[in-house]
């Protein structure tokens, strides 16, 4: 493990980091990292766009990983550090899914603001984070939990918000009404039925007994120690 | 709410100043209300901005200690109040409930704030419309987040209450037995979970006598 100094790669004749001034609403330079991923991944990458300063790639869905593990370890782009993984859904209805990946290179200075589409009626389906970051982990558990996206080669893809067994649907969709769909008498009488220590991890539960109580699939995953990620 | 009244004024006590001998006659009763009364421990069950006006309460300038509640409880089984300050999610109710189960008899209830009473602003899929559907409530303080002036006045009328009840009967010091077939029941041994000894009492694990 080796401390990573910001704007370690930059050299010592590098400009000292000023606040931007004057930012346009679009347009304005973009980040050089735009660029050469477009010339890496001619087949992957759609376009890009700079807004209020911020670089924007839209993607390929099925390419994010082998995008951000070559964005990682690239020695010109060295992307180090997950800033955060979320989901957009439009109230146009008409407008895809969007899933967007935050990158930050600390050694370069840099933000990244990856985005994908993804069609609502389709899979909704894409990669998993957790073999490049591992706190790609909880943070795709959240886009599951409230968009109902699912993360292919996550290792322990389940609720984190919600409790395990929640059944009114994932409450950030556009189709999810704000008050959820059962009735507030039978929200709380699921919600009471629900035993507090049946959601947490195999080490969690050595204080708690509850191991009998999780769902099957779960109990063979947790047994198996199929849990946590990373390299 | 001491035991010394003005003079001319009835009370439940009855000083005898020409004996000189300090002693004093009242009801059983009474000066079981007043103990309780003036001695309650809270549980706080904080989860929103209400715990930082409880905390404010709790701390110096209001100082709770002068209604005998400043010694926190942060083991039910040795609680008297519960006071939850703050919106519960649904997934915080079967927690709040056991909780609340957990604490032994004589016990009372405070909401504190808007949330806690009602759900609050927070009308939606995730959040508890008042506490009152999961445990019994005793006092509701209103506000959004109520000032300690106003967490104060409820802990007073609190205590009035307290004064008012039954202290000998039955109720007051038996468990509350929850139909098996209620939603709120919960077994005894998963009430005894989590709940480690804690002072100077190994006995305080039990759900019940």
């Amino acid at each position: 493990m080796s401390v990573v100094l910001p704007g370690a790669a930059l050299g010592p004749a590098a400009p000292a980091p000023a606040t931007p001034r004057a930012i346009a609403h679009r347009g304005g330079p973009a980040n050089p990292s735009a660029a050469t991923l477009a010339a890496r991944f001619p087949a992957d990458v759609v376009r890009h766009e700079v807004i209020w300063g911020d670089t924007i790639v839209w993607i390929r869905a099925g390419a994010a990983r082998d995008i951000v593990r070559w964005l990682r370890d690239d020695a010109g782009e060295r992307y180090d550090y997950l800033v955060d993984i979320t989901a957009v859904e439009h109230r146009d209805a008409l407008r895809p899914l969007e899933m967007v990946w935050q990158l930050r290179s600390l050694p370069y200075r840099r933000f990244l603001r990856l985005k994908a589409e993804l069609d609502p009626a389709g899979a909704l389906e894409v990669p998993s984070l957790v073999p490049c970051y591992g706190s790609a982990d909880w943070l795709e558990r959240e886009v599951f939990d409230m968009f109902g996206i699912r993360f292919e080669g996550h290792p322990d893809l389940r609720r984190i918000l919600m409790w395990e067994g929640y059944a009114e649907g994932h409450p950030l969709r556009k189709d999810f009404p704000l008050r959820g769909r059962l009735s507030r008498a039978e929200q709380l009488s699921r919600a009471l039925a629900a035993n507090p220590e049946a959601r947490y991890s195999m080490e969690e539960l050595t204080v708690a007994d509850a191991f009998h109580e999780l769902p099957e699939e779960m109990k063979r995953r947790l047994a198996a120690e199929r849990r946590g990620g990373g390299e | 709410m001491g035991l010394s009244v003005p003079p001319g004024r009835s009370s439940s006590v009855t000083v005898d100043p020409p004996s000189q001998e300090g002693w004093v006659t009242t009801r059983l009763e009474f000066l079981v209300n007043w103990a309780r009364a003036n001695s309650l421990w809270p549980m706080p069950f904080g989860t929103a901005c209400c715990a930082i006006e409880f905390m404010a309460t709790a701390a110096s300038r209001f100082d709770l200690a002068r209604f005998g509640m400043e010694r926190m409880s942060f083991s039910p089984r040795q609680a008297d109040v519960l006071i939850c300050a703050g919106r519960v999610p649904f997934k915080l109710a079967p927690v709040l409930r056991r909780i609340y189960q957990q604490m032994p008899q004589p016990k009372w209830v405070i909401s504190m704030g808007a949330c806690a009473s009602t759900g609050g602003m927070f009308d939606n899929y995730a959040v508890v419309q008042g506490i009152d559907t999961i445990v019994p409530v005793d006092v509701y303080v209103p506000g959004c987040p109520p000032r300690p002036e106003a967490l104060m006045h409820g802990i007073m009328m609190l205590q009035k209450k307290v004064m008012a009840e039954r202290s000998l009967g039955r109720q007051q010091y038996e468990e509350i037995v929850v139909d098996p077939t209620s939603k709120l029941y919960i077994p005894p041994s998963r009430i005894d979970e989590l709940s480690e000894p804690f002072g100077n009492s190994v006995h305080q694990t039990r759900s019940a006598p």
